[in-house]
């Protein structure tokens, strides 16, 4: 056997070597027996031979040993490296316990921020990151011309030109759409009691084939379903199936009643799955209880009514699919069926990805939030930072004796690293729980008009977001002051018996430069923060036309079944009259009215009139939008106007009347009074008897267009909102409204009033939205850099304690010291702010397409948020500077 | 002495050297000294065979081990029971006592019960 090299011992020292190890073993026992034949008389060249002899197979053994050896290694140093940690653990949790206030702030502080994160990534991934909840949803377009100002019945088609598109077209595997312009609680279910209000939607017999949505329970709508005569079929979304019949296992096959108006029985065919929801895709905020077939045949001749949306070919590009719609666009009616309309009355047909259509409008918001939050991390975590350097200022002591006990400096960053670790997973945990909460309250927000709300929640890759998130703050905040540490020199740290402890002036600039960035990133957030807080501001503002305050509306349900247009005219005449005199009679009510469509929802147009005796380039005359109200209307919604309001006495029999809006006016007779002038409808001449104000139509924040008033008595209506004014609450006057519309009609169902601002609320509630979450945020932001401020300048304070006691008993007054101390926290505010100024500056542009009536370098919110953070500044430099001022000269002296 | 020498069992050295450090612990080189003895020198054992069981024990977790100074005053590797040893031999031992009962039984039988064969 060879006899081990020295250095092999030697190497011994640092630690087991287990090859070594087994040889040491082995010849001990060769030697000891050679020993012993030795003794017994053997010679000792023989007995050597012999010993190994009687030992089997050396080299064999030898490497058996090796094997173990090796392996008992690996687990020794897995289990003291496991034990190291547990230590380091351990002892975090001591130190943290021990410093709890500390603990609980910065835990605190990086719940907020994990959670701010958390929430915004997850909205993020529900909005944008994750497909629609369809399969193959990247087939999914949305078929709709240019964008254009009018109305609903522009970005719809008719009944024929969806049949043509449909056969004409070749990239795509098929088209359906839906009824755009269904109105909520527009049906009825009866049964027991009172009807419920019921929201309905007509949607083309291979709406769900094409989305690729499943029946829950039963079965989609068959081909002949669509068709005019057949037996009426309805499938239940599977809320209202659960809310409505009690998730009644049994409900297919049979028949409910539901109706708009006259009595009608349909079969329940399907129960829709839970996850399918029409409205958070396609009509977000709003909720559709029963899906019907849409009878194309009849639908033939009311003009533009229906959506398109297609399901592409596999491997269908989106340059084929537009190629394609361009090709066939000419060939197609785009309105009802006049020769010369053919081809002529709409742009292009433009396919976008469903996804885009859904959600596109959003992405700008949303990534600018994600910003928005991503800076409020780091700011979080800067404020850490600084935490953990001041605190490791007092412990230099502590990691001194470490050090000189004979840990390394990695030991030393590895514990700080656990430290920061330990307090971000906490921070996670609670942020995880607050976000969580948050989403749950903002999926639960119907009335705000976001899409894909509904599906909000944390998933993997939230998850994996939030470690992520972990893992770059434990970095972020652990890293910087574990390097300044270990850099510092222990033996000064040692022989310092103070708190000062050999770190001075460097430590002191860096926790500065700190505090300094973070008081710039607090300033990008509040100016971001102001412009569009500014912004929502004039959005509530804008002159919507028509006074929402004081105002209510409520369906009104009439019967106006008749043999004839007229004689239905007539009978609806009667009872809007009736209805309204008594309701007029009321006491609180100021006025009262009706229409069939409210601004700021759904709308449509029917064609082109044009003013007697002027001609029109072709294509240069508006399609107004129009609205068929009752006498009252106006007066009742607040919209002004000239001229007269309609009468009872404006009817089939006498002289046909309108009133037109301002924008109409101007484009029809421009510089001239349009009172009193004739609108020419093909050979019906329409007399305008009144101007009214521009209303907001479709969204507060886009312009208005021509709109067009006709009177119930002589158009027919597509429903009837009966709107209010009064100066009790609306609420106090339902008992009696209802009765009277009772008495006209015993269908009418319980409704409720609804606040002409709740419509107005609703339409600017994504503004609102955003400008609420980028509000918190910057709060917050401001929040945690008064947070730094305050630390840094007390902690310099502390440090300074003896320097001003010396200054003081030289004379300095309390003022002076004071005046020092605010001034240098002015100093770094100044420099934050500035700093922070000029990347406002050169960043918003970034939002400016999210500004309204703002200019994104808005002098004045500059100027008001510039103050705002000087003013946190002062108020968080303040106190330190008080508790400075009160110095005691001779206690300061004495620590000395 | 019983002139045959006898080869383990499979098993038997685990527990045989578990029953060597009964009494407290011994190098490799004493462990095989000892069995030897025990036996009367009638158990066959080649010596280098002991240090693979040793390290599957003390890997098991059934023995560990220290190094320390052997008689002769050299430097040798000590096994001793870990607790977890000690029960495992208490539990072979049980378990040898009724393998060794139940063969002997047979062993002894004098005449095959033909009513228990047909059983």
């Amino acid at each position: 056997m060879i006899p081990t090299p020295m250095w092999r011992r030697y190497a011994r020292f640092f630690g087991a070597d287990p090859v070594a190890d087994v040889d040491d073993e082995l010849r001990f026992h060769l030697e000891t027996k050679t020993e012993e034949l030795i003794a017994q008389g053997w010679q000792p060249g023989e007995a050597r031979k012999e010993a190994e002899r009687q030992f089997g197979d050396l080299r064999m053994i030898r490497n058996v040993g090796k094997a173990f050896g090796q392996k008992d290694q690996k687990r020794k140093r897995f289990n003291d490296y496991w034990t190291d940690a547990q230590q380091d653990l351990r002892y975090t949790f001591r130190i943290l316990l021990r410093d709890r206030g500390f603990a609980a702030i910065s835990v605190l502080i990086l719940a907020l921020a994990i959670g701010a994160n958390i929430s915004v990534f997850s909205v993020v991934n529900s909005l944008l990151l994750r497909p629609l909840p369809f399969p193959e949803s990247n087939r999914l377009v949305w078929i709709a011309p240019p964008p254009s100002e009018c109305g609903l019945s522009c970005a719809t088609y008719s009944a024929d030109a969806y049949d043509e598109f449909r056969a004409g077209n070749r990239t795509f595997q098929d088209v359906t759409g839906y009824f755009a312009f269904s109105t909520a609680d527009n049906l009825r279910l009866r049964g027991h009691g009172d009807p419920v209000p019921v929201t309905g939607l007509d949607v083309i017999g291979n709406f769900f084939q094409v989305l690729g949505v499943q029946p829950a329970m039963g079965r989609l709508f068959t081909a002949d379903e669509g068709r005019k005569g057949s037996q009426p079929a309805v499938l239940l979304s599977n809320a209202f199936w659960k809310r409505q019949f009690a998730a009644d296992p049994n409900i297919i096959g049979k028949p409910i009643s539901l109706s708009g108006q006259a009595g009608e029985l349909v079969t329940v065919v399907g129960v829709l799955p839970a996850s399918f929801d029409f409205g958070a895709v396609f009509a977000p905020g709003t909720r559709i209880d029963v899906f019907t077939p849409l009878y194309l045949d009849q639908a033939r001749d009311w003009g533009n009514i229906v959506t398109l949306i297609g399901r592409l070919k596999p491997h269908v590009t989106a340059a084929q699919a537009l190629d394609d719609a361009n090709r066939i666009a000419p060939d197609i009616y785009f309105n009802v069926k006049y020769p010369e309309t053919k081809g002529r009355y709409k742009g292009d047909l433009i396919p976008v990805s469903l996804k885009d259509h859904v959600t596109g409008a959003l992405r700008r918001s949303l990534i600018i939030l994600w910003s928005a939050v991503g800076l409020i991390l780091l700011i979080a975590g800067v404020n850490l930072s600084n935490l953990l350097l001041a605190r490791s200022a007092a412990r230099a002591k502590e990691f001194a004796i470490r050090s000189a006990l004979g840990a390394s400096r990695s030991r030393v960053v590895r514990q700080l690293l656990m430290e920061s670790f330990v307090l971000s997973s906490a921070g996670a945990v609670l942020g995880i729980a607050l976000a969580a909460i948050l989403l749950r309250w903002l999926s639960h927000q119907g009335s705000l008009a976001l899409p894909l709300l509904s599906s909000l929640r944390i998933d993997g890759h939230a998850a994996g977001w939030s470690v992520l998130i972990v893992t770059f703050t434990a970095l972020l905040f652990g890293f910087l002051p574990g390097l300044r540490m270990s850099r510092v020199n222990h033996q000064e740290a040692l022989k310092d018996s103070g708190q000062r402890a050999g770190l001075g002036r460097t430590h002191e600039r860096l926790r500065s430069t700190l505090v300094v960035s973070e008081i710039a990133l607090a300033c990008v957030l509040l100016i971001s923060a102001g412009l569009l807080l500014r912004s929502f501001l004039k959005v509530l503002d804008v002159d919507l036309g028509f006074r929402p305050d004081s105002a209510a509306s409520i369906k009104f349900d009439y019967e106006d079944s008749a043999p004839t247009f007229e004689a239905a005219a007539a009978k609806r005449g009667a009872i809007f009259q009736q209805a309204l005199t008594q309701i007029s009679a009321l006491p609180g009510v100021e006025a009262a009215g009706i229409a069939d469509y409210l601004p700021l929802g759904p709308n449509r147009q029917w064609d082109e009139p044009a003013p007697q005796g002027k001609t029109f380039a072709r294509g240069t005359l508006p399609s107004p939008l129009v609205y068929v109200v009752s006498p009252g209307f106006f007066r009742a919604m607040g919209i002004q106007f000239e001229g007269r309001d309609f009468t009872w006495a404006d009817n089939l029999q006498s002289q046909r009347v309108v009133l037109i809006n301002h924008s109409a006016a101007r484009v029809y007779w421009p510089g001239e009074s349009a009172v009193g002038k004739i609108l020419m409808r093909g050979k019906e001449a329409d007399h305008v008897i009144g101007v009214v104000n521009d209303v907001r139509e479709e969204d507060v924040e886009a312009g208005t267009g021509s709109q067009i008033y006709y009177p119930a008595t002589q158009q027919d209506p597509a429903g009837a909102q009966l709107v209010i004014r009064t100066s009790l609450p609306p609420a106090s006057l339902a008992t009696g409204i209802l009765h009277i519309l009772r008495a006209l009609n015993p269908r009418q169902p319980a409704a409720e009033f609804r606040p002409l601002r709740t419509i107005v609320d609703r339409a600017v509630s994504p503004r609102r939205f955003f400008m609420m979450l980028v509000g918190a945020f910057a709060s917050l932001g401001v929040l945690l850099a008064a947070l730094g401020i305050y630390g840094i300048i007390s902690y310099s304070v502390t440090q300074k304690t003896q320097e001003i006691g010396v200054r003081m008993a030289l004379g300095a007054t309390t003022g002076r010291v004071r005046r020092d101390v605010i001034l240098s926290t002015l100093r770094l505010a100044a420099i934050g702010i500035v700093t922070g100024t000029v990347v406002s500056i050169t960043s918003a542009r970034l939002i400016a397409s999210l500004l309204f009536g703002t200019s994104p370098w808005d002098m004045t919110t500059y100027l008001v948020m510039m103050l705002a953070i000087l003013a946190v500044a002062l108020m968080s430099g303040y106190l330190p500077a008080r508790r400075a001022s009160r110095v005691d000269p001779l206690a300061a002296l004495r620590i000395q | 002495m019983v002139d045959t020498k006898l080869e383990f069992l499979r098993g038997t050295l685990d527990v045989l050297i578990l029953k060597a450090l009964v009494w407290g612990p011994l190098h490799g080189y004493a462990i095989t000294s000892l069995i030897r003895g025990h036996s009367d020198h009638a158990l066959l054992l080649e010596e280098g065979t002991l240090y693979p069981a040793l390290w599957r024990l003390q890997s098991k977790g059934l023995l560990a081990a220290d190094w320390g100074l052997s008689e002769n005053n050299r430097k040798a590797k000590f096994y001793r029971l870990t607790s977890e040893g000690r029960r495992q031999l208490h539990h072979e031992i049980k378990t040898w006592e009724a393998y060794a009962t139940a063969v002997a039984k047979v062993l002894s039988a004098k005449e095959p019960s033909l009513s228990e064969v047909a059983k």
